[in-house]
């Protein structure tokens, strides 16, 4: 589906805008997550804008699980050398030590504590009170509710009957301390609008997110790269080099690819005006259990 | 900004079991915007749980908490997305059920339009009503019936026409409440099996007029904002230098200049209304500044103009102390400034509003004090008549005055949204209690200026030798209150201090024989031992009360009347079985035998002071011992001198 006139990206941008430089304007101590992804892309990219010529007066925070493909991590480096932006970054030292994986754990076990638990504990370390995260609306059904400013009390828990009422573009981010807010700039966009601004904006994404021949197993229906040698086969699986891109990037053996042939940003567009799978499909996560989402929110997850 | 063929923002309301969510899944299936994955996950949950009788049950799709969606009632504002090759759509949807007022005023406030759902075997309902008013008292003039379920119904065009012709009287009715011209359509439709929603019916072949997707993707939108004055809250300022790393913000800079750096400074912003030229001439408010902008930036860009929507940010002429909450303005059209408002309020929160009562205002311009002054009317949202209320309850909604401690600029609401809106935050919970409209700002603002004293305040109470303050006894009937200030009085005298003494004798039977002890009038009896507290404090006197005062926003209400500093709490921690069981009054048996309604401890709460400055136990206390630690108090925080206790 085509729409002939992308004027309407400016309305979002300059909706986005408005948000960051409100939520930095009320805050003392603010974070933009960046989870190298496209929405973090996009979302630093209108940082950018927000306080140019100045740069954006907040650090990045990554939460590293150490599970991320590794082309991710060399992106990162690239971005901030290219932007000069601070960028903090937090593993949990006791998932660390514990070892823990997303393949002997379970993907709920291990996402509780290397991520979950892992931005909490870089949350409180910094003290930061407004948290920037690149979540969309369209994204998943619980995401659909959420807020601009979501406010989270003193143990990063979310009340999905109890948030405020975001009336005009007034918000109200009255909070005592040791509360927070985590904002969402781009609640308003789809994943389609990401990647048309994406294009109209040139923004550099990890080249992961177009289609090449990786090497990948099938392993439940869904296609996992093999991105180092932690991962390891199941006896009768196989390896195979596939033509695969990834629509959502996370930790590598709990995000599955996407048979495609999209090689450019025009390609993706083209590919998602036609396309019939939902974005988050490759997200292994969302399915381990019923209103699954909602449930990682409620206990802090982004 | 062009909006011609931008984003329209709409949202869905109606009744539980209107088909809302319904309508609006069909509306996405029909246009392409659902994804494989999602239809297959909707066929298997419409089988399990789903209510459409083995077809899909397309409400699966939105309902997406988990509480609401075991409960089949949506509970929030959810918001959906989809586009067709005419433009982009953000649904706001929002519950029907009457209890959630609230949530449908969110969603209108940032709508242009909305869409109103009637099921067809009940026609217009009292929520129907309910639902018009709101999205016009909101704002919003442009507005379709979709009158939905017409398969339940025959698909029959006379029952059709009489609910028509229920709706557009219905939009008549409201529309003293709500002037200008309002832009109505009303639709046959079933959500169910999609007829009329993108394509006209063939099972209703008598309806030929325009089906809901023409309607959406057709609307006219021109923004009465944009042809407002222009007016640019100042969001951010950009204060930086340039250092060898590129541009830095000031208060990042660590080292001293060595040597002149390039500075710059400019102030960030969305255009709330209106249009903006670079080289303009401008005023800031509120200190009256008068300027021009000499570079305008949208974003990274230099540019020349900018619309409301735009998120800019401008470098004036000269050097000016701007602050985050001015608001730049055309010097030839500027907005009014006032500190004295007739508003409308939606109330939110579940604390009931009185009058007397104190909250953050907030707007673009800053927040500020506000009190509600007097409570004018609650408009009857069944009727559309404004009826006279003591007090507000959660989803009322109704015109008040409304005091603010300082003047700020404004427009009214139906001149310029975005500055005429505002919400109340609560000062204890920080909730959200209200989102309110401007109306007018009211003229005596301008015309009663505080009396101007001759005699500052501090040379009355120098003259006697002590600083005024306010000792607040605090706590349930019988827990000693009267006796301690008689004591404490007595002491204070003997010390050669100026004092006075308010209890329920001196006041009830005068000053306040109006009231009685609804909770309306325990506020106002409150306000006004507070305001007298507050004279006679101005006039050097040491005070000394005696009341319940169960209600903590009512002391910290007086707490805010007074200086900062000369309201001391002290609150009388003697336990409710004590109290009882002294009863010197007798009220205790009485209102145990229920013959004292809202009596305090019984059958109406007692909210401790959270921080006192002093708790005192009559029960292990002596009152002459309590006596001793309230001077205690006075002497350590400097209102005596301490050679002057006995």
């Amino acid at each position: 589906m085509k729409v002939m006139n992308t004027e309407y990206l400016l309305q979002l941008e300059q909706e986005a805008i408005r948000i960051i430089r409100e939520a930095v304007a009320e805050a003392e101590h603010p974070v933009m997550m960046y989870s190298i992804g496209k929405d973090s892309a996009v979302m630093l990219h209108l940082a950018l804008k927000a306080f140019y010529p100045l740069k954006p007066p907040f650090p990045l925070l990554h939460v590293d699980t150490t599970w991320k493909f590794r082309e991710m991590i060399t992106f990162r480096a690239d971005i901030v050398r290219r932007y000069g932006v601070e960028l903090i970054t937090h593993t949990n030292p006791e998932g660390l030590r514990d070892g823990i994986n997303p393949m002997t754990h379970g993907s709920r076990l291990y996402t509780d504590i290397m991520k979950t638990e892992a931005l909490k504990q870089a949350l409180d370390k910094g003290g930061f009170d407004m948290i920037f995260g690149g979540a969309r609306r369209d994204e998943e059904k619980s995401r659909a509710k959420e807020r601009f400013f979501s406010f989270r009390d003193a143990n990063h828990r979310w009340d999905p009957r109890g948030q405020r009422p975001e009336l005009w573009s007034i918000p109200n981010l009255k909070k005592n301390r040791g509360e927070s807010f985590r904002v969402f700039p781009l609640s308003n966009w789809t994943e389609l609008d990401v990647w048309r601004y994406i294009s109209r904006e040139a923004i550099p994404v990890v080249p992961l997110y177009f289609a090449a021949e990786r090497l990948v197993v099938e392993r439940n229906g869904q296609l996992i790269m093999l991105d180092d040698e932690r991962f390891k086969l199941l006896p009768g699986e196989e390896a195979k080099l596939l033509r695969v891109r990834f629509r959502t990037l996370g930790c590598y053996p709990l995000t599955a690819g996407v048979l495609s042939t999209a090689a450019s940003v025009a390609e993706i567009i083209e590919e998602l005006e036609q396309v019939s799978m939902s974005e988050r499909c490759g997200r292994l996560i969302d399915f381990d259990q019923s209103g699954s989402m909602e449930r990682k929110k409620q206990e802090g997850y982004f | 900004m062009s909006n011609s063929n931008g984003i329209l923002r709409f949202l869905t309301c109606g009744s539980v079991d209107d088909g809302k969510s319904t309508l609006i899944g069909h509306l996405l299936h029909l246009t392409g915007n659902l994804f494989d994955d999602q239809l297959l996950v909707l066929e298997e949950e419409s089988a399990r749980i789903g209510n459409a009788a083995g077809m899909m049950d397309y409400s699966l799709l939105l309902d997406g908490l988990m509480a609401e969606r075991e409960q089949g009632i949506t509970i929030d504002v959810a918001y959906r997305y989809f586009e067709t090759p005419k433009r982009k759509f953000i649904v706001a949807d929002t519950p029907g059920h009457e209890s959630y007022t609230r949530n449908m005023a969110t969603g209108a406030s940032n709508c242009s339009a909305s869409l109103i759902l009637v099921d067809a075997r009940q026609g217009v309902l009292p929520q129907t009503r309910r639902h018009l008013l709101i999205c016009l008292l909101m704002g919003i003039r442009k507005v379709l019936f979709a009158i939905n379920k017409m398969d339940l119904v025959g698909r029959d065009e006379a029952r059709f026409r009489e609910i028509e012709q229920e709706c557009l009287s219905l939009a008549e009715g409201a529309s003293t409440l709500a002037p200008g011209s309002c832009a109505l359509q009303v639709v046959p439709v079933s959500a169910l099996h999609g007829d009329n929603l993108s394509v006209l019916s063939e099972s209703m072949p008598w309806y030929r007029g325009v089906t809901v997707l023409e309607w959406l993707e057709n609307l006219e939108l021109v923004e009465s904002t944009a042809k407002a004055p222009f007016r640019l809250p100042v969001q951010y300022v950009l204060k930086g230098s340039m250092e060898s790393n590129g541009w830095q913000h000031e208060d990042a800079q660590t080292s001293a200049p060595s040597h002149r750096r390039a500075t710059w400074r400019s102030y960030a912003g969305s255009v709330a209304s209106g249009a903006v030229k670079k080289g303009d001439r401008v005023v800031i408010l509120p200190s009256g500044v008068e300027t021009s902008i000499e570079r305008l930036l949208v974003g990274d860009k230099e540019a020349d103009a900018a619309t409301a929507g735009m998120a800019v940010s401008v470098v004036l002429a000269g050097e000016h102390d701007v602050v985050r909450g001015d608001c730049i303005a055309h010097l030839s059209d500027r907005p009014e400034q006032a500190d004295l408002f007739k508003v409308r309020l939606v109330w939110m929160d579940r604390q009931p509003m009185y009058a007397g009562r104190s909250y953050l205002f907030r707007t673009h311009f800053g927040t500020i004090e506000a009190k509600i002054t007097r409570i004018r009317n609650r408009i009857g949202l069944d009727s559309c008549e404004l009826l006279s209320a003591s007090q507000f309850d959660q989803n009322d909604i109704g015109e008040v005055e409304l005091a603010l401690a300082r003047r700020f600029p404004f427009d009214p609401y139906l001149e310029c949204t975005e500055t005429g809106a505002f919400i109340l935050i609560d000062r204890i919970s920080n909730a959200t209690a209200a989102c309110g409209m401007i109306l007018h700002s009211m003229r005596r603002s301008s015309n009663i200026h505080l009396h101007r004293e001759e005699i500052p305040r501090e040379l009355r109470s120098a003259q006697k030798g002590q600083k005024p303050c306010v000792v607040w006894l605090t706590g349930l009937s019988g827990s000693g209150k009267s006796t301690l200030a008689n004591v404490l009085e007595v002491v204070l005298h003997a010390g050669g201090h100026h004092t006075m003494l308010m209890d329920g004798d001196n006041i009830r039977h005068g000053l306040n024989r109006d009231l009685g002890f609804a909770e309306a009038d325990r506020i106002e009896n409150i306000r006004r031992i507070g305001e007298v507290a507050k004279l006679m404090t101005d006039a050097g006197l040491i005070v000394i009360t005696a009341f319940i005062s169960p209600f903590r926003a009512d002391r910290d209400m007086v707490r805010t009347l007074l200086p900062a500093g000369e309201f001391l709490e002290v609150h009388l921690t003697t336990s409710l079985e004590v109290c009882e069981a002294r009863d010197p009054k007798g009220l205790y048996r009485k209102a145990r035998m229920g013959e004292i309604p809202n009596f305090t401890g019984i059958n109406s709460p007692y909210q401790e002071p959270l921080q006192p400055d002093l708790r005192l136990d009559t029960a292990s206390r002596s009152v002459e011992e309590c006596a001793d630690l309230i001077m205690n108090l006075l002497q350590q925080q400097g209102f005596i001198a301490r050679s002057s206790s006995r």
